[in-house]
C-alpha cells in the first residue's frame, strides 16, 4: 500500500471530489438497494410510483414464495455445481497445460499454445448454434477425430443435453486461465528446476511439491474470477436445459418474468428476490477475496 | 520462454496438454467450422445433406433491411455504453486516487457491480426504468409516456446502455484505478513541487499516462457489448420494441433457436466472429506495445 495522499490545500476541489465519490456510491449501490428493498414490500407498494425507499415487512414471505415456487434451493444448487466444477476444471486444466508447455521442450508447444489461445477469438456467442448441435451430440466430433487419424470408428450418440456435463464442460477450456499459469510458470527460476532433479524429483513430483504451493496466490486470483464466470452464465445453460431439474438459478431469472418489456408487467417483489438470490454468491466473492478477484482480473486483462 | 532445464518425458508432456486440447477441438474448432460449413450451405427444406451454395447466404443477409437494422442498433449500443462506463470509470478512479478520506470504502463498493450476471443486471434496471412501476416512470405524471421504454426505440435502447454501462463502469474503474496506481508517485509529487494543481496534473500527466489502459479498455468494452450483451437484451427488451434494441448476438440467437433457420444465423455468426478477430488483433498491436511501456 501507498503513503497517505500529499499535503495540499484544495479545499473547493476536495469538496468536488467528494461529492463526485458519493455519487459513484449511489450509482454503484442504489441499484442493488432497490433490489433489496422492492424484496421486501407486498405487490402493491412494489408497484407504487416511485417506490418507498425503506424495508417493508413481506421480506419473508417474499423470499419463501419465490423459493417454493421455483423450487429455487435446486437452481441454486445446480448453479453452485457448475460455477464450482468450471473453476475446478479451469484451474486444474490451465496449470497442466502451462506446465507441459514451459517445462517440457517439444517442438509442438508453441503450436499448442497457440491452439488455444486463438478460441479468445470464439466466444459463445458466436458459435452458438453448432455448439448446441455439438452438445446433443459429442460423438459426432470425435468420429471425426478418429477419422482424421485414419481410423473408422462407430462411436454411439453421446448427448449432453439436460446435464451437469454438457453445462460443464464447453465452459471449460481457458485461454486466459493457461496464459496466466504460464507467465507464472515462466518467472519460476531454472535452478529451483535443477535442484528438484538433484533430488531426484520426477516431473509429477516437481509438479506437486514445488509449482503447486508456490502457485497459490494466482490460484486464488483465477478461482474468484472463473467462479463469478461461471455462476454468471446465462445464454450457454438457457440453451442446452429443458428439464427445469437441471436449470440453473441465473437462467431461471427469465422463467419468472413474463417476457419481455411489452407483455405483462412482472410480479415485481418476487422477481426483485430471485434476483438479489442470483446476485449473492458472487458479489460475496468479491467481497470477501476483492484483493484475489481485482489481481485476477486486471493480470488476465480479461 | 526457452529454458534451460526441462524435463524430457514427452510422452506425459502429451497427456498433460490433451484434456484440454480435446475440449479445444470438440468445443471450439469443430463448432467453428461446422458454423463455416453452415454458412456455405443451405439445408434442404425436406432434410437430407445440406448443398453448397457459395456466398449465397452472405448475399441474403448483406441484402436484408432487418440485418443492417441490427448492425446500426449494435454499433450504436456499443458506443454510447463504451463512452459512458470509460467516462464514468475514468472519472471515479481520478477521484478515488486523490485518497482523501475515506476512500477505500467507496472503491470497496465500486467494485461490486461487475460481480452481477447480466441478467440480474437487466431485470434490476428493468425495475427501476419500467413505464408503471419503480421510480423513473415517475416522469410519466408530467405527461403520460414521457418515458416509455416498451414502446419508444430509443427508450429502449437508452436503458439497455444504462443497465450494460453500470456493469462496465466497475471493470473500468479496476483498470483505470490499478493504471493509476503504477504511475510512479515521485512524478506526481514532483509535478506538485513544481506548483501544479490536482487539475494540471490529472490533464499532463496522469491521463497521457493513462492512454494504452484507455485504449486497451476501449477495444475491451467494444468486443464485450457486440459479444456479451444477450442477457441483458433478453431479460429487459427481448430486441423490440419494432427491433429498436435486437443486437446482432440476439438476432443470431433468434433467428437460430426460434426461426431455425442455421444457415441464416450461421453466416451471421461468421459475420460476428470476423467483428471479433479483428477487434483482437488491434487490441494484440496494443498488448505487445505496453509490454515495451512497461
Amino acid at each position: 500500500m501507498r503513503d497517505a495522499g500529499m499535503i495540499e490545500r484544495a479545499p473547493l476541489l476536495n469538496a468536488v471530489t467528494h461529492v463526485l465519490m458519493i455519487a459513484g456510491l449511489l450509482i454503484a449501490a442504489f441499484p442493488i438497494y432497490v433490489v433489496f428493498i422492492a424484496s421486501t414490500h407486498d405487490l402493491p407498494t412494489v408497484n407504487r410510483v416511485p417506490m418507498p425507499l425503506w424495508p417493508g415487512e413481506h421480506l419473508v414471505q417474499n423470499y419463501t414464495t419465490v423459493w417454493n415456487k421455483s423450487d429455487f434451493g435446486a437452481k441454486m444448487i445446480n448453479s453452485l455445481i457448475v460455477a464450482t466444477g468450471v473453476t475446478i476444471g479451469k484451474i486444474t486444466l490451465a496449470a497442466l497445460t502451462a506446465f507441459s508447455i514451459v517445462f517440457f521442450r517439444y517442438r509442438a508447444r508453441m503450436l499448442i499454445f497457440w491452439a488455444i489461445f486463438i478460441t479468445l477469438m470464439l466466444p459463445l456467442e458466436v458459435r452458438i448454434v453448432p455448439t448446441y448441435a455439438v452438445a446433443a451430440d459429442v460423438a459426432e466430433p470425435l468420429r471425426w477425430l478418429v477419422w482424421l487419424f485414419g481410423f473408422e470408428l462407430g462411436i454411439a450418440p453421446i448427448n449432453l443435453l439436460n446435464t451437469y456435463t454438457g453445462l460443464i464442460l464447453p465452459l471449460v477450456a481457458t485461454a486466459t486461465g493457461t496464459f496466466l499459469y504460464r507467465q507464472f510458470f515462466l518467472t519460476i527460476p531454472d535452478t529451483l528446476v535443477e535442484a528438484a532433479r538433484m533430488d531426484g524429483a520426477g516431473p509429477l513430483r516437481f509438479f506437486r511439491e514445488h509449482l503447486l504451493p508456490l502457485s497459490r496466490n494466482n490460484m486464488a486470483a483465477l478461482a474468484t474470477i472463473m467462479f463469478v464466470y461461471a455462476w454468471n452464465q446465462y445464454l450457454w445453460p438457457l440453451l442446452i436445459t429443458t428439464d427445469a431439474r437441471m436449470a440453473t438459478a441465473t437462467m431461471q431469472l427469465q422463467k419468472i418474468v413474463p417476457g419481455p418489456l411489452f407483455g405483462q408487467p412482472p410480479v415485481w417483489n418476487e422477481a426483485m428476490a430471485a434476483t438479489l438470490l442470483v446476485m449473492v454468491p458472487p458479489l460475496l466473492v468479491v467481497i470477501f477475496m476483492q484483493g484475489a478477484f481485482v489481481r485476477g482480473l486486471v493480470a488476465t486483462d480479461k | 520462454m526457452d529454458r534451460r532445464a526441462t524435463f524430457d518425458n514427452l510422452w506425459l508432456a502429451g497427456a498433460l496438454v490433451a484434456p484440454q486440447i480435446l475440449l479445444v477441438v470438440v468445443f471450439f474448432y469443430w463448432p467453428t467450422m461446422q458454423a463455416l460449413y453452415w454458412a456455405f450451405s443451405t439445408q434442404p427444406p425436406f432434410g437430407g445433406t445440406n448443398q453448397w451454395v457459395g456466398w449465397q447466404n452472405f448475399e441474403q443477409i448483406f441484402s436484408d433491411a432487418v440485418y443492417w437494422n441490427s448492425v446500426r442498433v449494435s454499433i450504436v449500443f456499443a458506443i454510447l455504453s463504451t463512452a459512458l462506463s470509460i467516462g464514468m470509470a475514468l472519472l471515479l478512479a481520478l477521484m478515488i486516487d486523490r485518497q482523501l478520506a475515506g476512500h477505500k470504502a467507496y472503491r470497496f463498493v465500486y467494485f461490486w457491480p461487475y460481480a452481477i450476471a447480466a441478467p440480474a443486471v437487466g431485470l434490476a434496471f428493468r425495475f427501476i426504468f419500467a413505464p408503471d412501476a419503480g421510480f423513473v416512470s415517475a416522469i410519466n405524471q408530467l405527461a403520460p409516456n414521457l418515458w416509455n421504454p416498451a414502446l419508444k426505440g430509443w427508450d429502449a435502447m437508452l436503458l439497455i446502455v444504462i443497465a450494460n454501462s453500470w456493469k462496465m463502469m466497475a471493470y473500468n474503474f479496476i483498470f483505470f484505478l490499478a493504471a493509476l496506481q503504477s504511475i510512479p508517485r515521485s512524478l506526481v509529487e514532483a509535478a506538485a513541487m513544481d506548483g501544479s494543481g490536482v487539475l494540471r496534473r490529472a490533464r499532463d500527466i496522469q491521463i497521457p499516462l493513462l492512454a494504452p489502459t484507455l485504449f486497451f479498455l476501449l477495444v475491451i468494452n467494444i468486443t464485450e457489448s457486440f459479444v456479451d450483451s444477450f442477457g441483458i437484451v433478453d431479460i429487459t427488451t427481448g430486441g423490440g420494441p419494432a427491433r429498436a434494441t435486437d443486437l446482432m448476438v440476439f438476432k443470431i440467437y433468434s433467428d437460430g433457436f426460434k426461426g431455425l433457420d442455421y444457415s441464416m444465423a450461421a453466416a451471421q455468426s461468421i459475420v460476428l466472429m470476423l467483428l471479433v478477430i479483428g477487434l483482437t488483433f488491434v487490441q494484440f498491436r496494443y498488448v505487445e506495445k505496453r509490454v515495451h511501456y512497461a
